[in-house]
């Protein structure tokens, strides 16, 4: 049987990841695993699947999204909610598992909304109103109040006290306290699934007709026009698929950090500028790279934890001089000259 | 040729995760002595038995709360070293490691299994609320007693192996609401809280319940966010149309002085009362204390108090790290203290399992009796919630005066 | 008459977000980046003058005068030597993300140095104005002085870049360079000088809007640039990025919304309400009040 090189270049995506996966639980079961490497598990697959996310929006779509985390928010509070509210009546893989449908469900459908307006923009214009998104669900969220009891559902955009719960009621969302003691059902098994299942969705989605259609886009948008490709039911296509996988990385968020409030450092621009940091150093388009940067990145600082105060410090002077080893145009050239093929062999 | 490429890069690729992954367990690994080291000559060098305690402290020393963490952090050290100069706890020394946290729960729970690999016995942290109550979870799965000196949202201690220094939100709020009727401070009262932050949005939530039964109007309630705390011109001037003649901020020192600078330059003189976050506003570098004159607050800290204890505790953390402590050191500095109290107590030796030291110290903070910085009497129910007296003091001339 | 003060209170904070704005559309207009290190070069000018007003007796005017004049030129080379060793390795880059992400890691790295240096906890700024301001209507409606300075201050300023750009040889220069990288060289421009000019500039405006910043709200801690500069951001956009005056007219609308939602909406939502009528102006004119729309070729 021929496999041809897409193909066989997928497979060896799943291929790192699998193997990746069965690594850890050989390291694990042998005791060579630290607690702090296994608290770091579970984030770097979420972190992997919203780079992921982020990449089909930035680099197969080629629209430069700056408000990614506002979909991993609304993936996270919706499903959350869920958990919460069923915490007693179901059990505990049939509520995960419907966690999921819901909060991949509720991102998509603000995928499509939002993208509705936003993908009439270019360029900056575009990146700029989706920051302005993230940062309006992360504003509104922090005034949401909803609560129930045995009347039903209360719900409040002003604070807890005008929900006019009855005694025996129970606020559900608390405005800037969020949503406490979601059930921890997320674990590193569950964030391999959804990377391998992000992973597939997307790998085959640039496989297929739609994936060449939505790159033809990105790389001549009326060229793409005057062939008859229809250009917003594509861009809104790979926008909201983009959406959906940022909510799956929030359910998996928010049931790991049973603590869930909207603030800027989880959801925030700077968040969602972390994940295109993650995006931009694996190679803009490139998979595969954004699943092992996403890695390196949340890795680093944590391993940095030995230097103490000037850990933030080396940090950033990594990350400037990464980008520029990686990007300058110079650079690249001394690099070719020096390594020759080599250089080649080692960009994945 | 081509094909021997891919072949190349995929091992390269799959040696590289691997490598990486080894080289973070290695890393995490031989970490660990590094740290031992680093800190066994910073407090363990009186020590000549060969086990210690071990005692760790999450705050964030990055980032917009890093004032809180490093506080909490530098007094908890400030502690330590203390008792280990005075001969440790039954007889044995403490080793004492502090974690960046960035305000960030998730980061914190990192920073508590990094801990934990470390070899902590006892958690002293996390400062801030969220973070708290996200690591309470895993220290309640380790069975790891977790005594956190300033989270002070209700769910922070929850779990029955999680006791705090500080007061909780909701006391802090009925606590003001009641002080501001029972002495005829106001009767209109304005409100300026964050509405982006558990501590403040938990305080003003229960001094809104406690104002509304004891006949306290409140005739403006406005709100700010983390993200939008530099203009408060509009919270000021809607208060002072509403006729506030006293305006309640259960808010952080740090905005607390913008809006005092705010009110004068707009010329508005209402009675501003704080709680425990306001505690650090006399301190803030190059403050025009003049402005903070007739401000009223809950706090169980005052860094100008004149018995011993504060004196020296200020004295020495000046020395060593250059500020006035405010409150937040002060109970990281209690924490540290009860921990000693109530360790000997029950004779723990380090030598116990985590779960056994848990246990004990569960069983002997009920008991105790704890004097400290933030109240001479303290003791603790197996909620884990303190009983203490807040004090009112108002500032006068740039110190703080008993309000009584 | 509550309504105008909330009125002057929209037009200082606006003017303010107008000053960096001002900075932001420069150095995107000419360079073509979006510089996220702006806001923070704000803060070091605000470091830069309390350090220096604190260690030769603040108060005094020629104190006050000398701490902003340091402060400006500081942060100018400040401007110069970053777009030099981060920034222009990269022009040319296969992707221009690449210098956005670099920018960023300039400000973890200003941000971070400035934590090791001040530490965390916040510090009260002197206002460099003294003025008191002006009082009508029996202390009704009160001005007060940094409000005026402020609003003076930014019109002087767009004023001046507008005569440079458009009346000096290096403004047309810049023009050119906006314009057409390649086309400038080959007219006998030389682009790294001209870029390096626009950094210097736009810096130098930044450390103007940090001391203006901390006069109006005196506080300052090593995050202090990062959400005015944001904001600035934004206001920059809504204009049109890259005009001039659009960058002043949108910083004063962004001002004036931020100030009258909080007083007649909400003041918790005043963040969303602020987003959203970008969204909603962008929706209407996609490239901003002033922007020009560029017809694209095949």
């Amino acid at each position: 049987m021929r496999i041809d090189k897409k193909t066989k270049d997928n497979l060896i995506t799943y291929g790192i990841v699998v193997a990746a996966f069965l690594l850890i639980q050989v390291l694990a079961s042998t005791g060579h695993l630290s607690s702090h490497m296994k608290g770091l598990l579970v984030p770097m697959t979420y972190y992997a699947i919203i780079a992921v996310a982020l990449n089909l929006c930035v680099g197969i779509l080629g629209e430069l999204s700056i408000g990614h985390c506002g979909f991993m928010c609304i993936g996270a509070f919706t499903s959350a909610f869920f958990s919460k509210l069923t915490e007693e009546t179901l059990p505990g893989g049939l509520r995960f598992f419907l966690a999921f449908v819901i909060g991949i469900g509720f991102a998509a459908l603000f995928g499509f909304l939002i993208g509705i307006p936003v993908l009439r923009l270019k360029g900056d214009y575009l990146a700029i109103v989706t920051l302005a998104f993230g940062e309006i669900i992360k504003n509104v969220l922090n005034a949401f109040y909803i609560g129930y009891d045995s009347k039903g559902f209360h719900f409040s955009m002003k604070s807890q006290m005008d929900l006019g719960l009855e005694p025996d009621g129970d606020t559900v969302i608390n405005g800037a306290m969020g949503i406490m003691g979601t059930p921890h059902d997320a674990g590193f098994t569950v964030g391999i699934i959804v990377l391998l299942i992000s992973l597939m969705v997307v790998l085959n989605l640039i496989n297929s007709r739609d994936g060449r259609a939505i790159m033809a886009i990105r790389d001549n948008y009326i060229a793409a026009e005057a062939s008859g490709i229809n250009v917003t039911r594509y861009k809104m296509m790979a926008f909201t698929i983009s959406a959906a996988i940022a909510g799956a990385a929030g359910v998996i968020y928010s049931h790991n950090i049973t603590t869930l409030t909207a603030s800027s450092q989880y959801f925030g621009y700077n968040a969602s500028i972390m994940i295109l940091v993650y995006v931009v150093l694996g190679g803009i388009g490139n998979i595969r790279g954004s699943v092992i940067a996403a890695c390196i990145l949340y890795l680093l600082p944590e391993l940095l934890r030995g230097l103490n105060k000037y850990r933030m410090l080396i940090y950033s002077i990594v990350l400037i001089v990464m980008m520029i080893v990686n990007w300058s145009p110079k650079v690249i050239e001394w690099r070719k000259r020096t390594f020759g093929n080599l250089g080649i062999k080692k960009k994945i | 040729m081509k094909k021997f490429n891919k072949v190349v890069s995929a091992v390269m690729a799959s040696a590289m995760v691997v490598s990486m992954l080894a080289g973070c367990t290695d890393a995490a690994s031989t970490d660990t002595p590094d740290a031992k080291t680093d800190t066994a000559q910073q407090t363990n060098n009186s020590s000549d038995s060969g086990a210690t305690f071990k005692i760790g402290a999450i705050g964030p020393l990055t980032g917009g709360a890093a004032a809180y963490g490093n506080a909490v952090c530098n007094a908890a050290e400030l502690a330590v070293d203390e008792i280990n100069a005075a001969g440790g706890i039954n007889g044995y020394q403490i080793e004492y490691n502090k974690e960046d946290d960035e305000h960030n729960a998730e980061k914190s729970v990192n920073a508590y299994n990094t801990l934990k690999d470390w070899g902590m016995q006892i958690l002293v942290g996390p400062t801030t609320s969220t973070p708290s109550i996200a690591v309470s979870e895993y220290t309640k799965a380790d069975n790891m007693f977790q005594l956190t000196p300033s989270g002070s949202a209700v769910d922070c201690v929850k779990y029955d192996n999680v006791f705090r220094v500080c007061f909780s939100d909701p006391n802090q709020g009925i606590a003001s609401a009641q002080y501001i009727a029972d002495k005829k401070l106001a009767t209109k009262v304005g409100v300026i809280y964050d509405s982006s932050d558990v501590y403040s949005n938990g305080i003003y939530q229960k001094f809104a319940e406690e104002a509304k039964s004891k006949n306290l109007e409140i005739v403006s309630a406005e709100a700010f966010t983390q993200d939008n705390n530099t203009d408060f011109s509009v919270q000021l001037q809607k208060a002072k149309d509403a006729g506030a003649d006293l305006v309640f901020l259960p808010i952080y020192y740090k905005d607390a002085s913008l809006i005092l600078t705010q009110a004068n330059t707009m010329g508005y003189t209402p009675t501003f009362f704080g709680v425990d976050g306001m505690d650090g506003i006399l301190t803030v570098d190059n403050f025009d204390t003049k402005l903070a004159e007739g401000v009223m607050l809950l706090t169980p800290f005052a860094a100008d108090a004149t018995d011993d204890l504060t004196v020296n505790f200020v004295k020495n953390y000046q020395d060593k790290y250059g500020e006035v402590p405010n409150q937040f050191a002060a109970d990281a500095y209690d924490a540290v203290y009860i921990l000693k109290q109530a360790l000997e107590a029950k004779n723990v030796t380090p030598d116990m399992s985590i779960s056994d030291i848990c246990e004990a110290v569960k069983g002997a903070m009920v008991e105790i009796e704890a004097a400290g910085l933030t109240s001479s009497k303290m003791t603790w129910d197996a909620s884990g919630e303190p009983n203490k007296e807040p004090k009112a003091v108002v500032i006068k001339e740039g110190a703080y005066v008993s309000a009584e | 008459m509550s309504f105008l003060t909330y009125l002057i209170n929209g037009l200082s904070l606006g003017s303010i977000y107008a000053i960096i704005a001002l900075g932001y559309t420069m150095v995107y207009g000419i360079a073509k980046m979006l510089n996220f290190a702006h806001g923070d070069f704000i803060m070091v000018g605000c470091y830069i003058i309390f350090s220096v007003s604190g260690a030769i007796g603040g108060g005094s005017t020629m104190g006050v005068i000398l701490s902003v004049i340091l402060s400006v030129v500081l942060c100018s080379l400040l401007g110069i030597t970053t777009e030099f060793i981060a920034y222009r390795p990269l022009r040319g880059a296969a992707s221009p993300l690449a210098v956005l992400i670099t920018a960023i890691g300039v400000s973890y790295l200003l941000e971070n140095v400035a934590l090791l240096i001040f530490g965390a906890d916040v510090k009260s700024f002197s206002s460099v104005i003294t003025w008191q301001g002006l009082s009508f209507a029996d202390g009704q409606l009160r001005i007060q002085g940094v409000t005026i300075v402020t609003i003076v201050v930014s019109l002087v300023i767009l004023i001046c870049l507008q005569l440079f750009i458009n009346k000096t040889k290096q403004g047309q220069a810049m023009l050119a360079v906006a314009e057409d990288k390649g086309a400038a060289t080959l007219m006998g421009i030389n682009v790294n000088k001209t870029i390096m000019l626009t950094f210097a500039i736009g810096s130098a405006l930044a450390a103007v809007a940090g001391a203006l910043l901390c006069s109006a709200y005196p506080n300052l801690s090593p995050y202090v640039g990062a959400m005015p500069g944001i904001k600035a951001f934004v206001a920059a956009v809504l204009g049109g990025i890259g005009s001039i005056p659009g960058a002043m007219i949108g910083g004063l609308v962004l001002g004036i919304v931020e100030i009258l939602s909080k007083t007649y909406i909400s003041s918790q939502l005043s963040d969303a309400i602020v987003f959203g009528i970008l969204v909603i102006v962008l929706i209407v004119k996609p490239t901003g009040i002033l922007g020009k729309v560029i017809q694209e070729k095949v």
